[in-house]
């Protein structure tokens, strides 16, 4: 039986919709990295001195630190699943180039758990006393910054995959890797607070958000290639 | 010609020689059955034969020419039945056809409809799969296998969890196959029944 071949988008929209199909499924799943930030981000002010200018002081840090942890949270469930179910190999089986079809993936879960994250983020901001002219750069920051969190994050998802428990590993690999993310997007949400040009350290976001989806790919199928072994 | 040969395998596992100089040829409207003991290597075998594990030695060649080559294309002809199903168990099973599908070829949903009724799964087509008998899911994984066909099969266990109807719909699907001029290596521990003159063994030790 010789049926018509299909090309790579239409297999990766697919992929995209089956992906979104399965989280609609479970919302709750993909609702809870972004519940988790919203806690972490509330904890801040009440465990401090309610002033307003220390908050602000801290908003950025509480900010980036809650975004970080809250996308490691979200990254155990991108390929254990596929990994042990075995729809993983039929991924790296079907003669599609592999690492589109994982950036795809990747894609996904970032609509899934980084975008809920950058919609919240200005509301988290003004909780913590940031200033309503603040919301555009700090909107603009998280968006830059969830995406290349995703993106490396991803990465150390896909070679933890096959561990049977992950977390601190991924948590071990991620974090260091995260750093660059974590140091501009706060400095960012600083200078967004205190009203001045942000334009430097978000060119440097948009940098490792480009530099992240330029190599991430290979480095993700290379990863998952060694997992499927 | 549809034809995969492999010479002098050799694959190490940590400490344990796996693979040791194997050597297998088998042509289109063959069926080569690889037989061994639990452990003898089987399921690795046929993941080398994918490309999924790098091989320490040898090559292995589709149509006269070494899989490393070009893995894409050899890929596009391949279809692998492993251990695990490869279905979603939060989608049905009509939507793990579906998507499992669209990564190869374009189907309609008719087709679908009937792989899974030719399957004997036709009333599970709405259920999710992890609702399914472990022999229901292995029945749609057949049903992929089916529908996004392939010029060279290679199965492992694939009989695992079928009743009486589901080997006898296995041996059908193979022969089909066969006759379709595809080439099948199908690892299993108990013999396929398949006509003498398609089937070449290979057993490890």
């Amino acid at each position: 039986m010789t049926l018509p071949r299909v090309g790579f988008v239409s297999a990766a929209s697919a992929l995209v919709a089956r992906d979104l199909s399965l989280a609609l499924r479970r919302s709750g799943d993909s609702l809870q990295p972004l519940g988790f930030f919203l806690v972490v981000c509330t904890l801040f002010p009440l465990a401090l001195d309610p002033q307003l200018s220390l908050l602000r002081d801290i908003a950025p840090a509480a900010l980036w630190v809650g975004a970080l942890l809250s996308s490691l949270l979200a990254l155990d469930l991108l390929f254990r699943e596929d990994a042990q179910d075995g729809t993983l190999e039929q991924l790296a089986l079907c003669g599609l180039p592999l690492q589109g079809l994982l950036l795809a993936k990747t894609a996904v879960h970032w609509l899934l758990t980084g975008l809920p994250l950058v919609l919240i983020g200005p509301l988290a901001a003004s909780a913590l006393g940031a200033p309503a002219a603040a919301m555009p750069g700090i909107l603009a920051a998280l968006l830059l910054g969830t995406l290349a969190l995703s993106l490396i994050g991803a990465v150390g998802a896909g070679l933890t995959m096959s561990l049977k428990r992950n977390g601190s590993l991924l948590a071990l690999l991620v974090l260091p890797l995260a750093v660059p993310v974590l140091i501009f997007g706060a400095r960012a949400t600083v200078l967004a607070i205190a009203g001045e040009s942000l334009a430097a350290p978000l060119y440097l976001l948009a940098a490792i958000a480009v530099l992240a989806a330029t190599l991430a790919p290979w480095a993700l199928a290379a990863a998952v290639r060694i997992g499927l072994e | 010609m549809n034809e995969l040969t492999a010479d002098d395998l050799q694959l190490w596992r940590g400490e344990q020689h796996v693979l040791r100089g194997i050597a297998l040829a088998v042509a289109g409207g063959e069926c080569l059955q690889v037989t061994g003991a639990n452990g003898a290597g089987k399921t690795t075998l046929l993941r080398a034969l994918c490309g999924l594990v790098p091989l320490e030695h040898g090559r292995i060649c589709w149509r006269g020419r070494e899989i490393v080559q070009d893995m894409a294309a050899y890929h596009s002809e391949l279809n692998y039945l492993g251990h695990d199903n490869g279905l979603k168990a939060d989608l049905t099973a009509a939507e793990n056809l579906r998507y499992a599908a669209a990564l190869r070829c374009r189907v309609q949903a008719r087709d679908i409809a009937a792989a899974l009724e030719r399957s004997g799964v036709a009333e599970a087509a709405g259920q999710l799969a992890r609702r399914l008998s472990a022999g229901q899911r292995r029945r749609v994984a057949l049903a992929r296998l089916a529908l996004t066909g392939g010029s060279l099969w290679l199965l492992d266990e694939p009989g695992s969890n079928l009743d009486a109807t589901g080997q006898h719909l296995l041996l059908q699907l193979i022969v089909e196959h066969l006759r379709a001029g595809g080439a099948a290596v199908v690892a299993t521990h108990r013999g396929l029944d398949l006509p003498v003159t398609q089937l070449r063994s290979l057993s490890l030790q």
